[in-house]
């Protein structure tokens, strides 16, 4: 008998003949948020900032010049524009001049770039999380890992309340990241550091 | 831990039914073979906590992080009103999905394999070492990088991977220390919990090779940011040039055939998307029905075991995406013991764990034993019912016993696993698979007769009583017991006894009325 | 109203003046206390060691000797939670249905002390006096088995010239749990030392907790620490009054209640 056929059958097993019927699952939590956007902009900038990313608000029309001054904010004054990688998806009005865009070199090669450039695809405002889904305006994934830096620009309408509404707008066959501030330990001595493996800075700029 | 080969096992008798025993359970469902992985210790809990109790670091290091992690984990978890709601919803989530656990594996693999990924299945332990070994071999790598995962460190594949030829290097800080370390985990979240910055700190300056040689700069500072920064420049190139990574699961929904991994510091992106091979080891419990059910363990997770909103990173993928990350996935399902587990109704639910270890920064007793003395790689209340499940209990006999019930595991587990009860279960399932009399059980037996014929109990208070002679007049009994009372007066005086039990000396002076 | 105590097996044998004190406040608070003679233990021993087949007569005996009473009243929160979560289970796991049903009927109308005081007689002042400075210790299983919560706290309160102060570290387990206590006696050990010091930083006279056999873990440390600090159970401290004012519970059992 092939393992799998085993291992099935040991689990039929021992869930006997009469199986006892599944339960009702009560899905009672809160599945939305009813505040209004601008709080939830607001909870999103609390949660950000308190996992240690900075945030930069800007209007529709100023995302470059936000992402830009967010570049200076993580990288110093004086950044060379070829260190900086975009998604290739990402809209031209969001571009400083002079960026890289991400092509299909090896993804290690990314690791030498001093910082890289995304959308996302939703952020959750109660628990700070940008999630980047692989479409070409957020990247593959190895583009938001690698480079030390990483400028993320998120836009209002993508701003959801709690973790149900941000899954409910997401592929789940996509190769989804969830990043919530910078990379983080805390396995010594159960204190939290920032900045192990991922880019030890995130920058946000979030538009409108 | 322990090397006990088959052939050594005391009982080869065939099974009678309803006889509970190692190696089987009474529904014929193997357990986790002896020889191979990290379930059992070498020790029995007792004796294995006596040492660590004297360990002054030890402690010191434990009290102080549980508790640092306690007050993190409140904190978070009363921020959300409908906390309550969430951890029904998880129970009865991980309840629905054992209920039909063959269906929704057999929907898994479907999906996996349409994304265009492998599903293989392991029995045990040695079975899924052997699988991943040649997965490994056939890539032509003769090392791999390692997310953290607890299916991995259960069967022990590190060490079947170096026995051939592979080296595994295990990137979250934590498991580093302790391979570095050449140490054993000792919590499920934070495998080196048991070490302080110094101790890390030491630890580093031995056995990376960025501060070996001549000339070498030594400057390493015990500062927690200073360690991970020395982390990261060990182990960046070996990311760079990995080829293969093996890595475990958090969740994996049935559905889609998504896979989820749930960490901190990106060493767990850096394996799922550089390397040109991914190999996941996944227990078989591990699966969720729906993309939806996340919305559940997604919350309860990260505030229950960091005590984080969310933890930094998660990764999910389903399958194989053209262009990004890794074009060839295996997925190993993995059964080891667990099949046996879900045949205990009472047991089954410690299936239930997501692996917060929120049970074990509660535990009083895990907080002074730390998670070595518990000898499996699940230490802590979760361990406590898990390993003896895994393996039969009569291989983990200690373990149900190595708690003082106080329940605050329940309290806090986030899937609401009744770990008190499922305790005091595995105690009743160890009692009625010993044979022969024990002094326990003649005393146990012996007791609970009386204790259900009143006038014999009023005769065994009347014994009882007799106690007054040893201790001659003085309010405390002699210190110098025989066993088992020795037990309790090595370090707590016991009262005599009183002349008259309350109940005879009411009827006294009550005459008739009851 | 009628009230059957139920002494406990502990209590019973080892503090008797426990339920001495219990019976006396009950009375002084104007209720008939009855003490059924074939009462022996509520089975949690055996139930918590593994010996649940063995509980089975131990928990019917229960049931007999209780049989018919309108409340019932117990000064051990242990012991009642026993009652309301183990006795049924036990029952029904060795096909005693009928006797599962009974348990459960009977478990509803079981209440520990501080319960009974609070929620049934809805008294919070029960008119003691002990002018003694003191802590207390919610036990385990009175705190997340029947979440007895602040009851204790406004009965102590309520007492006339006691001096409350607060224990840190309160909910961290003593390290009693019945037989844990022997057969990890290193652990249980280290966690009782730290509840001692604990109780030893409050500088209290008397730590007191609704159940009879913690008190005798922390105060038979205590005790053989020398420490002057001693264990009172509740129902002592609420059966105080100006007349008689200094329960032992441990290491010199009260004579009069």
């Amino acid at each position: 008998m092939s393992a799998r056929e085993e291992v099935l059958g040991r689990i039929r097993t021992a869930l006997g003949e009469t199986r006892a019927p599944v339960p009702e699952v009560l899905r009672d939590y809160r599945a939305t948020d009813d505040r209004p956007a601008d709080v939830l902009l607001d909870v999103l900038v609390d949660r950000l900032e308190d996992y240690k990313a900075s945030v930069l608000r800007c209007g529709p029309d100023d995302v470059a010049a936000s992402v830009s001054a967010a570049l200076d904010a993580g990288l110093g004054a004086g950044w060379a524009p070829g260190s900086v990688v975009a998604a290739p998806g990402l809209p031209d009005a969001w571009r400083p001049g002079g960026l890289d865009t991400d092509d299909d070199r090896p993804p290690v090669r990314l690791a030498d770039r001093a910082a890289a450039l995304t959308a996302v695809a939703v952020a959750i405002a109660e628990t700070g999380t940008l999630v980047l889904d692989g479409t070409p305006a957020c990247g593959r994934r190895a583009l938001s890992l690698l480079p030390d830096c990483l400028v993320c620009v998120v836009t209002a309408d993508q701003v959801v309340g709690g973790v149900p509404e941000g899954l409910a707008r997401l592929d789940p066959l996509r190769p989804l990241t969830m990043i919530s501030g910078p990379s983080a330990t805390s396995d010594i001595e159960l204190e939290r550091v920032e900045g192990v493996h991922g880019p030890r800075t995130l920058v946000v700029v979030l538009v409108g | 831990m322990t090397t006990t080969p088959e052939d050594l096992r005391t009982d080869q008798t065939p099974l009678a039914p309803g006889a509970p025993r190692s190696g089987t359970t009474f529904l014929g469902l193997p357990t986790a073979p002896r020889g191979v992985g990290h379930l059992r210790g070498d020790r029995s809990f007792p004796d294995a906590a006596r040492d660590a109790l004297r360990d002054g670091q030890l402690r010191a290091n434990l009290g102080h992080a549980t508790t640092t992690i306690r007050g993190k984990r409140a904190r978070v978890v009363a921020e959300l009103p409908d906390w309550a709601q969430l951890r029904a919803a998880g129970s009865a989530l991980k309840t629905a999905t054992m209920a039909r656990l063959d269906e929704h594996l057999e929907e898994l693999e479907r999906q996996v394999t349409a994304r265009g990924g492998t599903v293989h299945w392991a029995r045990d332990a040695a079975e899924a070492n052997r699988i991943v070994t040649e997965l490994v071999q056939a890539t032509g790598s003769d090392e791999v990088v390692k997310v953290k995962s607890m299916a991995t460190q259960e069967i022990g594949l590190n060490e079947a991977l170096e026995a051939a030829g592979i080296t595994a290097h295990e990137t979250d800080l934590a498991e580093l220390i302790v391979q570095l370390g050449d140490d054993k985990p000792s919590h499920i979240l934070v495998p080196a919990i048991h070490k302080n910055r110094a101790e890390i700190r030491e630890i580093f300056l031995r056995t990376m090779p960025q501060f070996q040689g001549e000339g070498a700069d030594r400057d390493l500072p015990d500062e927690p940011r200073r360690l991970a920064m020395a982390a990261r420049a060990h182990l960046r190139e070996r990311f760079l040039r990995a080829r293969v990574a093996i890595s475990g699961a958090n969740f994996a929904v049935a559905e889609t055939g998504t896979l989820a991994v749930v960490e901190s510091e990106g060493n767990g992106r850096m394996c799922l998307t550089l390397p040109e091979t991914l190999i996941t080891v996944m227990g078989i419990e591990k699966l969720v029905p729906t993309w939806r059910d996340l919305e559940v363990f997604l919350q309860l997770l990260p505030r229950s075991s960091t005590g984080e909103r969310m933890n930094p990173y998660t990764s999910t993928w389903a399958g194989v995406t053209p262009g990004d990350g890794p074009q060839d996935f295996h997925l190993v399902l993995l059964d080891n013991g667990r099949t046996a587990v879900l045949a205990d109704e009472v047991g089954r639910q410690a299936l239930h764990c997501i692996r917060c270890s929120a049970c074990l920064n509660v535990c009083p007793v895990y907080e002074r034993t730390g998670g070595h003395s518990y000898g499996s790689v699940y230490p802590g209340p979760i361990g406590a019912i898990l390993s003896p499940q895994l393996t039969g209990v009569e291989d983990n006999a200690s373990l149900p016993y190595a708690s003082s019930l106080c329940g605050a595991c329940y309290d806090v587990c986030p899937v609401a696993i009744d770990i008190p009860s499922v305790l005091v279960h595995l105690r009743a399932e160890h009692v009625e698979a010993q044979e022969k009399p024990t002094a326990e059980s003649v005393a146990f037996r012996a007791l609970a007769t009386a204790m259900s014929h009143p006038r014999l109990w009023r005769l065994a208070q009347r014994a009882a009583s007799l106690g007054r002679l040893l201790s001659r007049g003085k309010p405390t009994m002699p210190n110098a017991l025989p066993f088992p009372a020795s037990a309790w007066t090595r370090s707590r005086d016991l009262p005599t006894p009183p002349a008259e039990t309350f109940t005879s000396q009411w009827a006294r002076e009550h005459g008739g009325r009851k | 109203m009628r009230v059957a105590l139920f002494a406990t097996c502990l209590v019973d044998t080892v503090v008797p003046q426990v339920a001495r004190a219990t019976a006396a406040l009950l009375e002084r608070l104007g209720h008939e206390v009855v003490v059924p003679s074939g009462q022996a233990c509520c089975g949690q021993m055996h139930v918590n060691t593994g010996y649940r087949r063995e509980a089975v007569p131990i928990v019917a005996n229960h049931l007999r000797a209780f049989a018919g009473a309108e409340a019932i009243v117990s000064p051990s929160g242990s012991c009642v939670a026993s009652i309301h979560h183990q006795q049924a289970m036990v029952l029904r796991r060795a096909g005693e249905h009928a006797l599962a049903d009974e348990a459960e009927a009977l478990a509803a109308r079981t209440y520990e002390l501080s319960q009974f005081l609070v929620d049934v007689l809805g008294v919070t002042d029960v008119g003691a006096y002990y002018p003694h400075r003191v802590t207390y210790h919610p036990t385990c299983h009175s705190l997340r088995l029947l979440k007895v919560g602040d009851r204790p706290l406004q009965l102590l309160r309520a007492v006339r010239g006691l001096e409350l102060v607060e224990l840190p570290g309160a909910e961290s387990c003593c390290g009693f749990g019945g037989t844990f206590s022997v057969k990890n006696a290193d652990t249980s050990t280290a966690m009782l030392t730290d509840k001692m010091a604990n109780v030893l930083s409050t500088h209290a006279e008397v730590c007191t907790a609704g159940d009879a056999s913690c008190l005798m873990h922390i105060g038979g440390g205590l005790s053989r620490l020398r420490s002057g600090t001693r264990t009172v159970h509740l129902a002592e401290i609420l059966a105080s009054t100006e007349d008689a004012v200094t329960p032992h519970q441990t290491t010199r059992p009260a004579v009069t209640a």
